[in-house]
């Protein structure tokens, strides 16, 4: 039986009906066709699928739609202002912090979580706060730096 | 990965979650739904309908009563990870709260549902019971609470029982009153879970030992309470040899083991994070 969920993502209010057993994840992929949050492991351990609610990052594969009726919802797609990127997405082009870019939107959010309770974090806390995300290609390195240049205005 | 298919409902509060779990016998409460939804992807759990407490605002929030901090249990490990309150009256729990998984998990994942899910993993219930909290549950017959050293019964069981939900977990302000506290957690490189956690309380007057406990996640199918009786620290000066003696001494029957760790090398992990605890926690106590 459908349930009537009512929720923002990325400024815009949806209202749509939905099977209690649909994921956040597909519901913003399928429903809403928002395909920059990706699925990786399906088992809550990669972070690929990270998006904002109300602010916090979710790992959007272990989360309900229904659980997000209410809710505001940020993902990628809702970062940039008026065509500028976020400056999480400009020092992750900038400092390179991707390569096939799977994990990124993911890695962005988190990020942008952990910027919006610590401004300046250190290597250290930015590592720590990005635990629940893996990539494939990196070897963080670059992630970790373009985290640390976004938090310090673009300067790398 | 979809869960089976369920029905679902949402309560507005803890005693309308109650009615409805008297109305729907295999209904299952969703808190967080961090180790819910995993374990329904997985059909591992089936349940023909969720109730959805997730929205109960009288059991989340965290306040102090009469020297103990009341912690409703929707609360989230990172309210309590990154709780003033607690970080200041119990360091221990918010300790323990901030090394669960990542921030992701943390910002769903409940002390409630951490509890009553019962992972021998978990960080929570050792520090719980090394603590002496106590559990609040509403039921069909009205509120009733336990001892969380009673509280974990087994392998994913708990003394909650079919139709009762947990409202609230109670903590000693235990940084106040002269003790000190320390988890220690050595964690499964991929889960995050603990393949060894150490919680020690130990309380110092005039430099001896007038309580000591030690409990452990990870080592056994439930919390392993290494002292529930007083223990070899008490009236002692609690000496690093003393407690190095002691833990050389420490005996846990049937540790589990797996392809991550085997039982030997969980008790041997116990043994040293069970001295480096202690040590800690008599350090940071006031006297
Ligand atoms: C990737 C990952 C890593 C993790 N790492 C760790 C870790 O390192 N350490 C750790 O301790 N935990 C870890 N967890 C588990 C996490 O802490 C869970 O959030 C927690 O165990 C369950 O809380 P929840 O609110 O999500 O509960 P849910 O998943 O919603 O519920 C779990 C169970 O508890 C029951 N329940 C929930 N609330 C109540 C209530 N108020 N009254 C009665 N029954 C209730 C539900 O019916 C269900 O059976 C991890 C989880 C994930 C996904
Ligand atoms: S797809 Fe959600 S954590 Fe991997
Ligand atoms: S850039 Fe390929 S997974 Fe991270």
């Amino acid at each position: 039986m459908a349930t009537r969920i009512d929720l923002e993502v990325n400024g815009e209010r949806h209202e749509r009906d939905v099977e209690p057993r649909q994921l956040l994840v597909h519901f913003l992929r399928e429903e809403l066709g928002l395909t920059g949050t990706n699925v990786g492991c399906e088992t809550s351990l990669c972070g690929a699928c990270t998006v904002l609610m109300d602010g916090q990052a979710v790992k959007s594969c272990t989360q309900l739609a229904v659980q997000a009726d209410g809710t505001s919802i940020t993902t990628i797609e809702g970062l940039q202002t008026n065509g500028e990127y976020h400056p999480l997405q400009q020092a992750f082009w900038d400092c390179h912090g991707l390569q096939c870019g799977y994990c990124t939107p993911g890695m962005i959010l988190a990020a942008a979580d952990l910027l919006e309770r610590n401004a300046s974090p250190t290597e250290r806390e930015v590592r720590d706060a990005l635990k629940g995300n893996l990539c494939r290609c990196t070897g963080y390195h670059n992630i970790v730096k373009s985290v640390l240049a976004a938090a310090a205005g673009g300067e790398s | 990965m979809y869960p089976a298919s369920f029905e679902y409902v949402r309560a507005t509060s803890a005693q309308e979650a109650v009615d409805l779990l008297a109305q729907n016998a295999d209904a299952k409460l969703l808190a967080g739904g961090h180790s819910l939804i995993p374990m329904m992807k997985l059909r591992l759990a089936q349940p023909a309908k969720l109730i959805d407490i997730g929205r109960i605002a009288e059991i989340r929030g965290i306040c102090e009563k009469e020297g103990t901090l009341r912690i409703g249990s929707l609360t989230t490990h990172d309210t309590i990870a990154n709780s003033e309150l607690v970080r200041q009256k119990c360091s221990i729990l918010a300790g323990a709260a901030n090394k669960i998984g990542d921030p992701q998990v943390r910002n769903k994942g409940t002390i409630g549902g951490n509890i009553a899910h019962a992972d021998p993993a978990s960080d929570l219930p050792a520090v719980l019971v090394a603590l002496g909290a106590t559990v609040h549950m509403l039921g069909p017959n009205g509120p009733r609470s336990v001892a969380a050293g009673e509280f974990f019964t087994g392998l994913l069981e708990t003394a909650l029982e079919a139709g009762e939900i947990l409202t609230e977990i109670e903590v000693p302000a235990c940084c106040e009153d002269g003790s000190g506290c320390t988890y220690l957690k050595v964690e499964h490189p991929a889960s995050g879970y603990a393949v060894c956690g150490a919680a020690a309380v130990v309380k110092m007057e005039d430099g001896s030992c007038v309580s000591a406990s030690l409990c452990f996640n990870g080592i056994t199918p439930t919390v392993f309470n290494a002292w529930p009786n007083g223990g070899p620290l008490v009236g002692g000066s609690a000496d690093d040899a003393t407690i190095a003696a002691a833990m050389a001494e420490l005996s846990i029957d049937e540790p589990m083991g797996d392809i991550h760790a085997s039982g030997e090398y969980r008790v041997a992990l116990a043994r040293a994070y069970g001295k480096r605890a202690l040590i800690a926690a008599r350090e940071r106590s006031g006297g």
